[in-house]
């Protein structure tokens, strides 16, 4: 975090811009410039984040993420603690998304000790995770219609449909959105057979909620003429600047590490990954709403094959966990982008390294590029676009 | 994907003095590592980068790792001259003793990238690269003018480790805020006391404020000249 102003000041001074740098946007020289610092408090920024803006009129000419508002050192509480107890923690990263971050946290430590997991697990992680992803992917949609103006509606058809997902979590995993349900090897606790009825019956209202959210919104007017052709990202500059998740299929890059890694048993399922055309808000959007229809297929799919057996490999250590001195790095498809957690361990019972690569963070390398030229108006939307959870992104 | 080997084959076939090192990874996960060399890193990653069958153009994560100085104990057999008296006159003799010799293995800070390609859909390709110390020599290239996305990332390891990137485009801290003097991630770490609290009736928190606020304002007087007057 920087004092506000000492950064983008007024100073006339051109910067350099290299082939993967921000742009330099000219100043019209018609009058002063004026600097804003939008945030922390500013209810579209999601969370306590601050953006110091430079404004030519209302042209955006100078953009400055700042962070560390919501820093606890998430990292070298993971060092202080052992394997285990880092798992609930977690669930604090994205708050939004919990059962993804256990995933990502229970697969890099399997792959540090080669655990095994059971198949019953796998598909139960499936399913927890296409969940996931369906209620964050609508209530990132929604938050960005709220911060287009349109007040309440979306969001709270989404959130209509959240509360039913959350209503599954709890009853799985005891807790709405804290769930800490992974294990290394495993899931924590079964999932009865009422629980997978009742998750099917709501999986079976899914399409219909996405064909009116759909219907609502995808032709309106205003949404179209606000977000299309606004906040365009380039794909070579989305690879480069390591950008992940929908963000990055909506500037046309085909990755998904759903499809890439096949990590646990996605290789099983049929599903296919939307791409956008021109990389701006509205291909986010749409994007988004596509990959909810998706995981509603992997979903339908992995409630109609899930196996019976055991949730926890019976040889799976969790407590006092000593992993053999290496490292590994294990990453998974968040909704968000790319979440993966780095560990070495050093024989000991606590991580010698600990970090969680938040793909929120690194999306927002490029928020500077995208907003260049813009108008300070559209810079809301732009940033809920990429959907970040300040959680993570400061840790 | 090429095997570690033959990719760090082909970094030495195309920049001879290279200097990659590898570094196995006993760990099931099997993803070993190159360690570069500082001064050819950056040929090495433009190389990595744009090698038609590697095209690593994707960099996902960038972190620090702080090895602090290790003292390292040693046993070690000695043969030395002693002198003894023996029937009273002064002998010199030749002895044999073990020793345990202490010395200290010099830490340093490291810097770790995971490569990944986008193109080509493999990866991830590790590679490690170190500061000679912890202390005055801590800078390396930046890899920012390659992959962009180590921008933020580099520098919450400016922030959090104090790696010191040459050619980054905005080295500020990211996380913690300006002026904050320390490196919090570092495994020496030592948290401030709690000078934070408000002065409350218990003891031992009243006497810790106080101590603190003594040296505070002695700090403050000796840079005024202006003496304790306050």
């Amino acid at each position: 975090m920087t004092k506000f102003g000492s950064l983008i000041g007024l100073s006339r001074k051109k910067k350099q811009a290299g082939w993967n740098r921000p742009p330099v946007v000219e100043e019209t020289n018609e009058g002063e410039l004026l600097e804003v610092s939008m945030g922390p408090q500013h209810p579209s920024t999601h969370g306590v984040f601050r953006m110091d803006l430079a404004l030519d009129g209302e042209r955006v000419i100078r953009l400055k993420p700042e962070f560390g508002y919501l820093h606890r050192n998430h990292e070298k509480l993971g060092e202080d603690q052992s394997y285990l107890a880092n798992m609930p923690y977690t669930d604090r990263l994205d708050y939004l998304c919990p059962l993804t971050n256990n995933w990502a946290y229970a697969l890099a430590v399997e792959k540090l000790t080669g655990q095994a997991v059971p198949e019953r697990a796998e598909y139960l992680r499936v399913i927890l995770a296409e969940l996931t992803r369906f209620q964050n992917h609508a209530g990132s949609i929604g938050f960005l219609m709220q911060d287009m103006g349109c007040s309440g509606t979306p969001l709270m058809y989404a959130f209509r449909e959240r509360e039913k997902i959350l209503d599954l979590f709890e009853e799985l995993t005891g807790a709405r959105m804290m769930c800490n349900y992974m294990r290394f090897g495993g899931c924590r606790v079964d999932a009865s057979q009422a629980w997978l009825d009742a998750t099917r019956k709501v999986v079976a209202g899914l399409p219909k909620f996405v064909d009116e959210f759909e219907a609502l919104l995808r032709s309106n007017e205003i949404l179209m003429a606000r977000t299309q052709g606004v906040g365009i990202l380039k794909p070579d500059l989305a690879v480069n600047a390591g950008i992940t998740g929908p963000l990055l299929r909506a500037s046309g890059v085909n990755y998904d590490i759903r499809k890439v890694d096949h990590y646990g048993i996605y290789d099983r399922f049929s599903f296919r990954v939307p791409l956008g055309d021109h990389g701006d808000v509205y291909d986010r959007f749409m994007i988004r709403m596509l990959e909810m229809r998706e995981s509603v297929r992997i979903l339908e799919q992995a409630l109609k094959d899930i196996p019976g057996g055991p949730v926890m490999d019976p040889k799976a250590k969790n407590r006092g966990l000593r992993p053999k001195p290496g490292e590994a790095y294990g990453r998974i498809e968040s909704p968000k982008g790319e979440l993966g957690f780095y560990l070495i361990s050093d024989g000991g019972p606590n991580p010698y390294r600990y970090r969680v690569r938040p793909p929120s963070l690194i999306n927002l390398t490029v928020l500077e590029d995208m907003a260049l030229g813009q108008n300070v108006a559209d810079v809301v939307l732009i940033l809920g676009s990429v959907d970040i959870v300040l959680g993570e992104v400061d840790r | 994907m090429k095997t570690i080997e033959e990719i760090k084959a082909a970094i030495d076939a195309a920049i001879p003095d290279a200097g990659v090192v590898i570094v196995p990874n006993p760990s099931p996960s099997g993803q070993h590592s190159l360690r570069l060399d500082p001064a050819h890193v950056l040929q090495v990653a433009r190389f990595l980068r744009s090698d038609a069958e590697l095209a690593f153009d994707f960099l996902s994560n960038v972190t620090g790792v702080d090895w602090p100085d290790k003292e390292v104990a040693e046993k070690v057999k000695v043969t030395r001259p002693v002198t003894k008296l023996v029937d009273g006159v002064e002998q010199t003799a030749e002895e044999t003793v073990e020793e345990t010799r202490k010395h200290l293995q010099p830490g340093c800070l490291e810097v770790v990238y995971h490569l990944f390609s986008m193109e080509k859909k493999h990866g991830p390709l590790v590679v490690r690269m170190r500061t000679v110390n912890r202390t005055d020599q801590v800078d390396l290239p930046s890899l920012t003018p390659i992959w962009r996305s180590a921008e933020f990332q580099e520098r919450e390891i400016f922030d959090l480790y104090g790696v010191v990137f040459t050619g980054h485009p905005d080295l500020r801290r990211i996380l913690m805020w300006e002026g904050f003097k320390d490196h919090p991630m570092r495994r020496d770490y030592v948290e401030p006391d709690d000078f934070e609290y408000e002065p409350t009736p218990h003891d031992a928190v009243l006497a810790r404020t106080q101590a603190h606020q003594a040296a505070q304002l002695a700090a403050t007087a000796g840079e005024k000249g202006t003496g304790a007057a306050q």
